[in-house]
């Protein structure tokens, strides 16, 4: 199974291919549609990550071999598909390695400012929560 | 619009785009397209260079200092009262209270006069259109005194619904805040008949102008309300910095509610007496530089051409409605024939952030989101919207750019 790390660096040559900002979120949005995610019901307030600007749920499951599989949702489709860049980067992934990742891949394909405190848009505390699951089982 | 104007007003507009450099800049590749201005407004050199010109020439304390500079910065400090008083057209000069901003000034008279003339049953009144600001410092203060807040609605156009204004305005309500423009909507408000109808019961009335004095003229003694405020950043000045007009015996009648210098007359450990209104409210050395160049804002606003301004912006409002409407599955949140230049609008399917966000990269700045009134979002049933809203310094063919752009963007997420 591939690494944290192996798992950044495939996302990042990907995104290497794209020439400008519209292909590049091109693929977002498409990653956005794409992910099957979750149910309308599953979208309860307490795994909802509030954002001022967009919405994020996250649904985490602790396996038995102590790695972590998630499962999110948002009501953008541009953080949506940033959600599932994230989730295919830590999922499945060991707690502890969850909780020491350092997730450059977003700052290395030119999407930091989707993390800064000034969108706000769920994405920072998603990432911020799932550390925290790792953590919890480290 | 006629074949005069056409002419005349590209020509009006673009020397006044060389007053505010800022706009002549690329993002992300594109001209920079400001219509973020309800949130903020651009700031012309005249009052970027009275910031610099006071930390150059004159910067010292103001009020209590004997020397040559301190008088240059109390005068100059001072000047700005004066121009303000003229701006809201009151003659009293001491009925200007420095505050940090339209917030500043709400929370002020919630905390000074409210928590003297509210007490436990009382009804404090707003509407549905407010601002957060002009929301939580009235239930701060009515849970402290076990008052209740009541909610003028709206109608689905955005406008107040005062069908059953009798009722809202009764024995009970001490007073009523609203603004007079919504900064979601753009909506104007009917404020009149509200300040009329809080005479017959001897209620006060605040305004909230952080959107209205940038578009139209305020003239506080027509209106006869006890308090009206509004920022300085919103009209071409700095951040920071904003007033609270009040009628001078409601100001002398209420106490101070932050203490410090400035605000005081004598101090003793036997007991302190309080400074003459407006020092009364302004505890503390000012942003002195912020005061000096919200003057020079009040200057530059009081330059333009009021009949230029208002038709200028209304004819991108109209050409903006026009352009934004024929695209598919857009819609218009508030639709009000009284309405400053500000449209707000949602593409069926699509949320706001992503707009925003295509936009952004087109170098459109709109704003997205709850504008800071969560509860009228809640009341249309949606998570935000996008809000364009236009200065006088914006132009025709930045509204053709939005639109090009909005299109864009949409055939990406649909």
């Amino acid at each position: 199974m591939a690494t944290i790390e192996e798992r950044q660096q495939e996302i990042i040559s990907e995104f290497s291919m794209f020439d400008d900002w519209m292909q590049k979120y091109e693929y977002i949005i498409e990653l956005g549609k794409d992910l099957p995610l979750l149910e309308e019901e599953k979208k309860s307030d307490d795994l909802l990550i509030k954002g001022c600007q967009s919405r994020v749920w996250l649904h985490a499951d602790y396996a038995n071999d102590g790695t972590i599989h998630f499962k999110a949702d948002s009501d953008a489709i541009i953080t949506k598909g940033l959600v599932s860049l994230v989730i295919r980067v830590l999922d499945g992934m060991p707690a502890k390695e969850i909780a020491q990742s350092d997730l450059h891949f977003v700052n290395d394909i030119g999407l930091s400012s989707h993390l800064s405190p000034t969108r706000s848009n769920g994405l920072a505390s998603m990432i911020k929560q799932m550390k925290i699951y790792g953590l919890a089982k480290m | 619009m006629t074949t005069q104007d056409s002419i005349i007003l590209p020509k009006a507009v673009d020397k006044l785009r060389d007053e505010f450099p800022i706009l002549h800049q690329e993002v992300n590749g594109h001209p920079l397209v400001y219509l973020d201005n309800a949130a903020t407004s651009q700031k012309p050199l005249s009052v970027v260079e009275s910031i610099t010109n006071y930390y150059l020439g004159y910067n010292a304390n103001i009020h209590r200092g004997v020397h040559h500079l301190a008088n240059l910065a109390t005068e100059a400090f001072e000047k700005t009262r004066k121009k303000l008083a003229a701006f809201l057209n009151t003659p009293d000069q001491r009925e200007i209270i420095f505050t940090s901003g339209t917030t500043d000034s709400i929370n002020l008279v919630a905390q000074a006069w409210g928590r003297m003339n509210v007490h436990s049953g009382d009804e404090i009144l707003v509407s549905m259109l407010e601002h957060h600001s002009n929301i939580v410092p009235w239930q701060m203060l009515a849970q402290e005194k076990g008052a209740v807040v009541r909610v003028i609605p709206i109608t689905p156009k955005g406008e107040w619904d005062l069908t059953d204004l009798n009722q809202l305005v009764n024995a009970k309500t001490k007073i009523i805040a609203v603004n007079h423009v919504s900064n979601a909507l753009g909506t104007i408000n009917p404020i009149e008949i509200l300040i009329a109808e809080a005479k017959k019961v001897g209620a006060k009335v605040l305004i909230d102008g952080a959107q209205s004095v940038v578009h139209f003229e305020v003239d506080v003694k027509a209106l006869d309300c006890d308090f009206y405020c509004f920022s300085a950043h919103k009209l071409y000045g700095p951040t920071g910095v904003g007033v609270l007009y009040g009628k001078a015996e409601v100001l002398e009648a209420m106490a101070p509610y932050r203490g410090g210098g400035e605000m005081i007359h004598t101090v003793s450990f036997s007991g302190t007496t309080y400074n003459e209104i407006p020092h009364k409210f302004e505890a503390g050395t000012p942003n002195i530089e912020g005061i000096i160049a919200f003057g020079a804002a009040i200057d530059f606003a009081t330059s333009l051409d009021k009949d230029f301004v208002q038709s200028h912006e209304h004819e991108l409002l109209r050409y903006a409605t026009e352009k934004l409407s024929s695209i598919e599955g857009l819609k218009i949140y508030g639709e009000s024939e009284n309405k400053v230049s500000v449209i707000s609008f949602l593409v069926d399917g699509i949320h706001p952030y992503d707009l925003g966000t295509l936009l952004d990269h087109q170098g459109i700045a709109v704003r997205t989101g709850h504008h800071c009134t969560q509860p009228l979002m809640e009341h249309f049933g949606i998570p935000g919207t996008v809000r364009a809203s236009f200065a006088v310094y914006n132009t025709i063919e930045e509204i053709d750019m939005l639109y090009n752009a909005l299109l864009k963007a949409i055939s990406m997420l649909k």
